[in-house]
């Protein structure tokens, strides 16, 4: 009897086989692909940096001058917050923090904040969120200009107990039907300019860790 | 003989056995990702591809693949083929990529692959099989291409939008806003609305097939080739 001749080894290699041609398949592809995956990934950070802060106010390298933070004091969120830190001429120039609002309506909403060194919001945007579409949404740039509210903010402008939505009394619009979206948007800002205010000087002289984008 | 062979099996595919209309396969991502036609069409084309090399692969497999083993053989084929799938719309798609999300890698689990892997390219010769997983993949994409329009078209009241993430710059000029200051329907935009569109859309292919086989009888036309199953 040849052990081998038996249907259910001869079944199993060709399992096998069709194992090891579909991994080989794709550690090729994963090969093929993998560069370009990173520089996407990158290109896309870079965008979206670049949309707070125009790239003729800076000229360090963005992506690699980066500190990771972990303060649940400031940000009320276990996940660490990437701090992007722009110079001009080794000089600070701003901080780009990727802020987790953990009171979204529908859980996590992550969003980039950028603050000048003079304390002021460069800008705001959305990187992901699971808000309901139509309601909570339009915090995103591509539904409405609401996000763009927050450019020139800061802690004295409006005064601290001013930074919520006009429901709670505070300055910042919501949407009709939503209230809940846009407050977590604000107070993350608003955590984010105090962090950015408490640390200011101690967050442009840590070293960089190394430029892990994501 | 050939050609009419193809040519029904093309039938089958988009329209007599369509995985969306008729045969309801794939549901998930059918209702999942037709919030715009742009999404609709990439999820459409990415099964497609999927379909036509799952189905070729296993079609040439076939006199090798023992009864006990095809359905764990199938399985494996159609993981690398999404994989693979997944990884150059990463890389060459990446907008795209990230409006679809865990969709990609769903189409693993899109019943509509592995059924048409065991019912169809099991048994039959590559070309056939190659076609009829152009067909079943043309005829899903279509329906999730006309279940994007509707959404959109009710629930924002544009077309095409975001067709740059799927066809580069040029793409942003296809984009147009059919009812200029909409205000937006949010049932069509959320799942509950994918339900009501796809029950439309089903009952308007109900309806049609109803018709055209009552005027077939009434004018006593005998389709000798072209007998409807329903």
């Amino acid at each position: 009897m040849n052990a081998l001749a038996h249907p259910v080894i001869r079944s199993g290699f060709l399992l096998a086989l069709i194992a090891l041609f579909g991994t080989g398949l794709l550690a090729a592809v994963n090969e093929f692909t993998r560069e370009r995956i990173i520089e996407q990934e990158k290109q896309r950070t870079l965008n979206q940096l670049q949309q707070i802060i125009p790239t003729g106010k800076f000229n360090n390298d963005l992506l690699t001058d980066t500190i990771e933070v972990n303060d649940t004091e400031f940000f009320h969120h276990r996940d660490a917050v990437t701090i992007y830190r722009a110079r001009m001429d080794d000089r600070p120039v701003a901080a780009l923090m990727t802020v987790t609002a953990p009171d979204g309506y529908n859980g996590d909403i992550r969003l980039l904040a950028g603050i000048g060194i003079d304390g002021t919001v460069l800008g705001v945007r959305i990187i992901s969120h699971r808000e309901t579409p139509g309601l909570g949404d339009p915090i995103e740039l591509e539904r409405s200009d609401w996000i763009l509210g927050f450019t020139g903010k800061s802690l004295r402008n409006p005064d601290s107990r001013y930074w919520t939505v006009k429901k709670d009394g505070g300055q910042f619009d919501q949407f009709t039907g939503a209230t809940i979206s846009p407050r977590a948007v604000v107070r993350a800002v608003h955590n984010a300019l105090l962090y950015f205010e408490t640390n200011k000087r101690s967050l442009f002289d840590q070293p960089a860790e190394h430029g892990n984008t994501e | 003989m050939n050609t009419i062979k193809l040519k029904q099996i093309f039938a089958d595919g988009t329209w007599r056995q369509n995985t969306g209309l008729v045969v309801l396969l794939g549901l998930c991502p059918l209702l999942a990702v037709t919030n715009t036609v742009i999404n609709g069409l990439a999820l459409g084309l990415a099964t497609m591809l999927t379909l036509m090399v799952s189905n070729l692969s296993v079609s040439i497999l076939r006199g090798l693949l023992k009864p006990e083993i095809r359905i764990p053989a199938f399985v494996l084929i159609i993981a690398s083929v999404v994989t693979v799938v997944e990884l150059l719309m990463h890389a060459f798609l990446y907008d795209l990529f990230r409006v679809l999300g865990i969709f990609i890698p769903l189409i693993v689990t899109n019943c509509a692959i592995i059924g048409r892997a065991e019912a169809f390219a099991s048994r039959n010769a590559p070309l056939p099989s190659l076609m009829d997983g152009f067909a079943t993949g043309l005829g899903f994409c279509l329906t999730l291409v006309l279940l994007g329009a509707l959404r959109e078209l009710s629930g924002r009241g544009t077309l095409m939008s975001g067709a740059d993430m799927l066809l580069g710059e040029w793409g942003s000029h296809l984009a147009v806003t059919i009812i200029p200051e909409y205000s937006g329907f949010l049932l069509a935009m959320l799942p509950a609305g994918a339900f009501f569109g796809l029950a439309l859309l089903i009952a308007a292919r109900n309806a049609w097939e109803t018709r055209t086989s009552e005027t077939q009888a009434q004018t006593g036309i005998t389709m000798v080739a072209k007998t409807h199953e329903t």
